[in-house]
């Protein structure tokens, strides 16, 4: 075990050299580094947030909301197919997890179950067998039928709304300002939101937990809510609550169902001020198709009024002055500055399909990341130190070289968590200073082994050579093990908890490369070089 | 050679120690077998003092902007919110104030809600250095996934003893196993210390390194069955535990300064995390001398499979 080939030496040589290389970056400043050549390696290991503070924002999709929505959506495709085909009905309506639909006359059965069928649409692969369709219709009387959404299609649809909301809260936050977040899919319901930099995540929360759908509906023209109420609510209308807190602002409105204009229409919004009145207010300006629907609805209405509504409540009903054809209008609303803002981001980056609820949030505010690190940094030394006195104290020469095949592992754990993009975090600290302890018990099984070959009357070579090979055995088995763990808290663990199993899992592949080539060289050149030196009785610095 | 003069290190051991180690073994394994049995009482009447990782609800620390924090002041306006069991207490140092607020009735928007009414009353004469919210579908999750990691790591390092070793190994390496994770768990119920999802990163650990150093015992004990095939097991156990010895208390010592000094010098967010590995590294170093090695010679070890197998790979 004690003779390298030349090549051997080589390869460990450039290992060592290219960890330096992927090492380096992060002792240098980032502005030092960007006058480095481009050859070279520059990137950094991230900083957790736990490190460097910001926010961890856990966010899920309401889907009962979703499932609701498409309820709503199937019922009114359902009514429409089946008034187009002129069949009689007298029920429609949603039961459950399903739409219920009931005809006049058990005869037309067959025909209907034809205008149902028309809904389903296919999803998955039929090629790998995964097909399937999105709703069920079923016959459950000769007069009923149940639209039903398959399990396999809500999940399409949940997948789907989870990769709309994505995009929406990137537009979102990215609006919020230039730092590095990070949006993404966390299974299927869930999105995980990173802002680094961020403590307070008032505004964040406020940003991205506002569904934001804006919607232009008509009033009814001489009904009010209370009289609709007392009689009866007249065919496509319906009762809106408003938020309009204005003096003299009705608390609800009598609004047609079907949108003037809907919220996909809109291209832009901007915050800014009524130019009369001084009050914060939101410009906006539709699309073509948006800006024709309007320009044709206020042509047609010139003083009626029309409702604005956010998240289905009224947060406006201006009346039509004058016809609208630009396609630009303004919204005021008792807005305070701060909501015109958000709101304006919000319009801007669309609505989202359904409300996200914060499931999980961890902030953390600069000054303790910075203190963190701090602690984190003098713990460390002091914990090498105090391995590097007791290794060298306990094992003299090869001490020494022990303590270099540390700061290999050292060295090299730093690369590659640079070369891989590893965040570290404070349990990653940990997890690194706990993997020094680990790499020196290697050496410390190798060296006392070879201090019991020696005292078997063994010669040098002979001990020392017998010391790495039976020590490797053991270190492997008991290093696997540690690994397998590492690799399982990896695996199920979230947070914290990865942080601490990818360094570790890390730390123990670099510290057997460390302990058994690292130290088996210097060893192996150290005993070449006694050899020539002194001949034949060589006595082991251990 | 090099820059690097020749010089022996110092032998902090004694070689060639013979301690009966097996001689303790009954009172050890009653003594064991016992905190396991306090351990899971406690755990099962006094329970768990979960954080908000595995409880759910709020966590806030904050720092006072001028002088020492006011605790009375805090409490009093805080529990003006009603929102059942609040703990406000200083961390670390005068100023710094730690406040948890149990799960709100609610679901997930409540936690939220309670977060921002909180965060009212604190004002600006606090800065907030860490906020944790959990809601109850992510702190459900969390215990589950602790617990199944837990467990998996168990089995899989079993699994791994069992097929390097005999059925004797694993079955003690179990037993060792079981013991230290436990009565760490034992102690964090005895003294209501926070467990949160640090200290099973930390059980994890204490799992790998107790198996490390159970695995050192048994490599040794393996090789001294094919070495001396005539010597009384209790002997060969004794021996192999001696041999042995210098390995696990220089290793032992290495990792205890190194915890050391990330328990005074880490700071406190990972406070009860290194205590829990101090604890842990102790608890298996015992257990892989006096549970792991002792259960061998109650289960007995067969030589000729042992041997055999020796013989099968030299082939």
């Amino acid at each position: 075990m004690l003779h390298f080939e030349r090549w051997k030496i080589i390869a460990i040589l450039l290992t060592v050299a290219t960890g330096i290389l992927f090492a380096l970056p992060n002792f240098v400043s980032k502005e030092r580094l960007a006058s480095w050549p481009d050859f070279l390696p520059k990137r950094q290991m991230p900083l957790g947030l736990d490190l460097r503070g910001g926010a961890h924002l856990l966010l899920a999709l309401d889907q009962n909301e979703i499932r609701k929505d498409w309820l709503q959506g199937v019922q009114d495709a359902a009514r429409a197919n089946l008034r187009e085909a002129k069949i009689g009905f007298s029920g429609i309506g949603i039961d459950g997890n399903s739409v219920k639909v009931t005809l006049v006359k058990p005869e037309d059965a067959a025909r209907a179950e034809t205008e149902l069928k028309k809904l389903i649409s296919p999803i998955g692969n039929a090629l790998l067998g995964t097909g399937g369709n999105d709703l069920d219709v079923a016959k459950v009387a000769p007069n009923q039928f149940t639209i039903t959404p398959t399990a396999q299609g809500f999940d399409q649809r949940l997948t789907n709304a989870t990769t709309a909301s994505i995009e929406t809260i990137n537009r979102r936050v990215n609006a919020l300002g230039t730092a590095e977040s990070t949006v993404v899919r966390q299974g299927t319901d869930r999105i995980l939101v990173q802002y680094p930099g961020l403590s307070d995540t008032r505004q964040l929360k406020d940003l991205i937990g506002q569904t934001a759908k804006l919607s232009f509906h008509a009033v009814h023209p001489t009904l009010g809510p209370e009289e609709a109420r007392a009689s009866r609510i007249p065919l496509g209308y319906k009762i809106f609550a408003s938020t309009d807190t204005e003096r003299g602002a009705p608390p609800e409105y009598l609004l047609q169902e079907t949108v003037i204009v809907p919220g996909d229409d809109l291209e832009d919004a901007q915050p800014g001020f009524d130019q009369r009145t001084t009050e914060p207010i939101i410009s906006f300006r539709f699309n073509t198709a948006g800006a024709r629907k309007f320009g044709k609805y206020t042509q047609e209405n010139v003083g009626r009024p029309f409702a604005i509504l956010l998240d289905d409540k009224v947060i406006s009903a201006p009346v039509i002055r004058e016809p609208i054809l630009g396609g630009t209008g303004q919204i005021s609303g008792s807005f305070s500055v701060e909501t015109a803002n958000n709101l304006a981001i919000q319009l801007r980056s669309g609505a989202l399909p359904a409300k996200l609820t914060v499931v999980e949030e961890r902030t953390v505010g600069p000054s303790l990341g910075a203190d963190s690190i701090d602690a984190g940094m003098r713990a460390g030394l002091v914990g090498l130190a105090a391995t590097v006195i007791l290794t060298v104290a306990a094992y003299g020469t090869f001490g020494v070289y022990a303590v270099i095949g540390l700061m290999v592992h050292g060295i090299l754990i730093l690369a590659l968590m640079s070369a891989i993009g590893t965040t570290l975090t404070l349990p990653g600290i940990a997890g690194f200073v706990l993997t020094i302890a680990m790499a020196v018990d290697a050496n410390v099984l190798i060296y006392e082994r070879i201090r019991e070959e020696l005292r078997a009357g063994k010669t040098a070579i002979a001990a020392i050579d017998g010391g790495f090979q039976r020590a490797f055995v053991t270190i492997l088995d008991s290093q696997l093990t540690t690994l397998a763990a590492a690799l399982i808290m990896f695996w199920l663990g979230s947070g914290p908890i990865r942080g601490f199993a990818v360094t570790l899992s890390l730390g123990i592949i670099t510290s057997v490369f460390a302990a058994v080539t690292i130290t088996r060289l210097l060893a192996a050149m150290w005993l070449k070089n006694a050899k020539t030196a002194k001949g034949r009785a060589i006595q082991v610095p251990i | 050679m090099f820059l690097v003069p020749d010089f022996k290190g110092y032998d902090f051991f004694p070689h060639g120690t013979r301690l009966n180690f097996m001689k303790f073994k009954n009172v050890c394994f009653f003594a064991s077998l016992a905190l396991m049995a306090i351990s899971l009482a406690l755990i099962f009447t006094k329970g768990f003092n979960y954080g908000v990782d595995f409880k759910g609800g709020a966590m806030i620390e904050v720092k006072s902007k001028q002088g020492p924090a006011n605790i009375a002041d805090l409490r009093s306006k805080i529990g003006a919110l009603d929102l059942g069991d609040v703990q406000i207490q200083t961390f670390g140092t005068p100023e710094d104030v730690l406040i948890r607020i149990e799960e709100q009735p609610g679901g997930e928007a409540a936690q939220q809600e309670t977060l921002a009414k909180v965060q009212g009353v604190l004002g600006d004469a606090y800065e907030q250095r860490r906020v944790e919210v959990v809601g109850p579908a992510v702190s459900s999750e969390l215990r589950r996934t602790g617990t199944i990691a837990v467990f998996f790591s168990i089995v899989a390092i079993m699994m791994y003893v069992w097929f390097r070793f005999e059925w004797q190994f694993a079955v003690g390496t179990l037993v060792a196993l079981a013991h230290d994770v436990l009565v760490t768990a034992g102690i964090f119920s005895l003294f209501q210390m926070e467990f949160d999802l640090s200290i099973v990163a930390a059980l994890l650990t204490i799992l790998g390194y107790s198996v490390n150093d159970t695995v050192v015992v048994s490599d040794r004990i393996r090789e001294n069955l094919r070495k001396y095939k005539r010597m009384d097991l209790t002997e060969l156990l004794n021996l192999s535990i001696n041999e042995t010895l210098s390995r696990t208390i220089l290793t032992g010592v290495t990792t205890i300064a190194v915890l050391i000094a990330l328990f005074f010098l880490g700071g406190a967010v990972i406070h009860n995390f290194t205590f829990a590995m101090l604890f842990g590294v102790l608890i298996g170093t015992y257990s892989s001398i006096f549970i792991g090695a002792p259960i061998l010679e109650y289960l007995g070890v067969k030589r000729e499979t042992v041997v055999g197998s020796e013989v099968k790979t030299a082939n």
